[in-house]
């Protein structure tokens, strides 16, 4: 009972005592255990010897005498330092490249004046509703026009530009004192040299929010990879690993598959375990991925 | 002369003589250049795969076009009325509701009872809040993969652990009346926890002094939850709904991965009946047609959304 009562002892006032507080808590408490269950599964399941047989593979507990032959396995079989290799390249050219135009575009939106810059603004508005993974139809002829289908550049091109990350800078470059750059331009610096010195240093956490937001959600990206990729040595992580996938279930290799379900998350998860409070303030501010 | 000084616009007024207001129109433009030459990269990028997409789409949805090759033949509304009269389509935006509706509602519950539980700042909540949100964090193809085998018939998870208390064990993914509300499952895990983010951060905007006035006078638990705290999250309900809305049409990597659209078309979403045409049928008509239909009733919900949300802001 005290336990409990310590868990509750700083709760804030606009939580304080909600719906059968408890009753909510141990619920949310058993919830999380649950939620965690596929993941601890894929972590035992991968290091448990294939010998056991199928019928303990569904066994929490995890094995007496852990192997990692599995994960041997499936890295050889699935060519994972490949996709690994080609998925690190994609989430690095898209961010890259975004840093770029997010960086140029949000200037001109948080410090310029010009004509039709509400109409451009709401240009700019119009991709975080259109959806981009409802347009890959016509993008895919586009980068098969362009020369690019198959290639990792076609993977990356549409995201190159992005409507959350202009938005994301120009409300970080509002909130800097005009009188910094007013300095700068008495001593003569140059348009880029005063987005290189001034603007871009003192927005440095934004830069990481968004790079936390890009790399994520593209290291996860599945649908748009497999309409441009073909080759099996360009596939990124999660295209290679549902391939993998389909030809392990047939063997019912599921050690092999919880093996490579853990390679494709680990150095996210890992990086979020490091990172986690940056991770979930970078979620927030957000919202739209 | 010094790039992109923040020029002064120059406004045109009505008495002005015609090739004045041109003159000061086109020293508007001059005085603009550096912002536009900051904007094409974006604008670039944005004109190729956003608006020029959904210009192709318009057109291409006007077309038929069966094969990369074949000659291409102007058949006007056709496309629209072949896909709305396939079943497979209709089909599947009748599971993508259901799917949609199956998902957001318990995502967005079960994101609410964890924020309300969670908000404070100590040890233990922060790691349930990270245990939480795990999920967020793994591919929905990896996802879609240890789901596979947590469905698996009597060997898999659910059997070996629950489905050995139930009289008959039923094939999650291979039962048509089943396997839609299996893959709703792994959504609902990989949601929540993101929407949770969510209300966490709306249940700070919830003024204390409020809270603890009502505290005093009285007011119990579910009086507070009723009155003060929902009402004040309701900012927070709408744009998570837009969200989970979008993610119901956009999310259908587990479609892919698990059950291909199967049994029966019983798991078939609208994304991937869209992607079947264009890739599997080279249908690029019906696709794009199936595209069109899709974006205009997601933009017209994303707008009435926004628009309620706007006039509740606007409102006293």
């Amino acid at each position: 009972m005290t336990l409990f009562n310590r868990l509750f002892r700083d709760v804030p006032l606009a939580t304080r005592g909600e719906i059968t507080p408890k009753l909510g808590f141990l619920l949310t408490v058993l919830l999380a255990i649950v939620w965690l269950i596929p993941f601890l599964w894929m972590v035992v399941a991968a290091l448990r010897p294939a010998s056991d047989g199928i019928n303990t593979m569904a066994v929490l507990m995890p094995s007496l005498k852990p192997t990692f032959d599995n994960i041997r396995d499936a890295w050889e079989i699935g060519d994972f330092p490949r996709y690994t290799l080609n998925t690190t390249i994609i989430c690095t050219g898209i961010l890259l490249v975004q840093f770029v135009t997010i960086t140029l575009a949000g200037f001109a939106f948080a410090r310029l004046a010009f004509v039709g810059k509400t109409l451009i603004f709401y240009l700019f508005l119009m991709q975080l509703m259109l959806v981009p993974v409802l347009l890959i139809v016509p993008n895919l002829s586009l980068v098969a026009q362009l020369g690019l289908y198959d290639t990792l550049a076609g993977v990356m091109m549409p995201f190159f530009a992005s409507a959350f990350g202009t938005f994301l800078m120009r409300q970080a470059f509002e909130a800097i004192p005009t009188e910094l750059e007013d300095a700068a331009l008495i001593d003569g610096a140059s348009l880029f040299q005063r987005i290189r010195h001034i603007y871009v240093p003192l927005s440095i956490p934004s830069f990481s929010a968004f790079a936390i937001i890009s790399v994520t959600s593209h290291w996860n990206d599945f649908l748009w990879p497999l309409m441009v990729i073909n080759s099996p040595d360009k596939r990124p992580l999660t295209v290679g690993l549902s391939v993998f996938t389909k030809t392990a279930e047939g063997t019912q290799a599921w050690g092999t598959i919880a093996a490579g379900t853990l390679m494709v998350i680990a150095p996210l998860l890992v990086t979020f375990l490091i990172f986690q409070k940056r991770f979930i303030s970078s979620f927030v501010t957000s919202g739209i991925k | 002369m010094s790039l992109a000084e923040p020029a002064a616009l120059p406004v045109a007024t009505s008495a002005a003589p015609r090739l004045h207001v041109l003159k000061r129109l086109s020293a508007g433009f001059k005085a603009s250049l550096p912002a536009y030459l900051l904007l094409l990269p974006s604008l670039v990028f944005l004109a190729l795969f956003t608006y020029g997409a959904m210009g192709r789409v318009l057109v291409d949805a006007l077309y038929q076009r069966t094969t990369p090759k074949a000659p291409v033949r102007f058949v006007g509304l056709e496309n629209i009325s072949a896909v709305l009269a396939d079943p497979a389509f209709t089909g599947a935006v009748v599971n993508n509701l259901i799917y949609a509706v199956g998902t957001a509602i318990p995502s967005i519950g079960l994101a609410l009872l964890f924020a309300l539980a969670l908000s404070r700042t100590n040890a233990v909540s922060s790691a349930l809040r990270a245990a939480l949100f795990v999920p967020v964090l793994i591919p929905m193809v990896a996802a879609s993969a240890l789901f596979l085998f947590i469905f698996l018939p009597n060997v898999g998870l659910l059997d070996y652990y629950i489905g050995r208390l139930l009289p008959v064990l039923p094939n999650w993914l291979g039962d048509p009346d089943i396997a839609l509300y299996a893959i709703m499952v792994i959504t609902i895990w990989k949601n929540a926890g993101y929407y949770m983010l969510f209300f966490l951060a709306g249940l700070q905007a919830v003024p204390e002094d409020v809270m603890e006035a009502a505290h005093l006078d009285g007011a119990g638990p579910y009086m507070r939850l009723r009155h003060i705290i929902l009402p004040e999250l309701k900012p927070t309900f709408l744009f998570v709904t837009v969200i989970a809305t979008l993610n119901a049409v956009t999310q259908v990597d587990h479609v892919f991965v698990m059950t291909q659209g199967g049994p029966s078309n019983a798991t078939n979403l609208v994304l991937f009946y869209i992607y079947q045409q264009a890739v599997e049928h080279y249908d690029i008509g019906k696709a794009s047609a199936a595209t069109l239909l899709t974006l205009a009733a997601l933009m017209s919900l994303t707008a009435l959304s926004f628009r309620t949300m706007a006039n509740r802001e606007g409102g006293p």
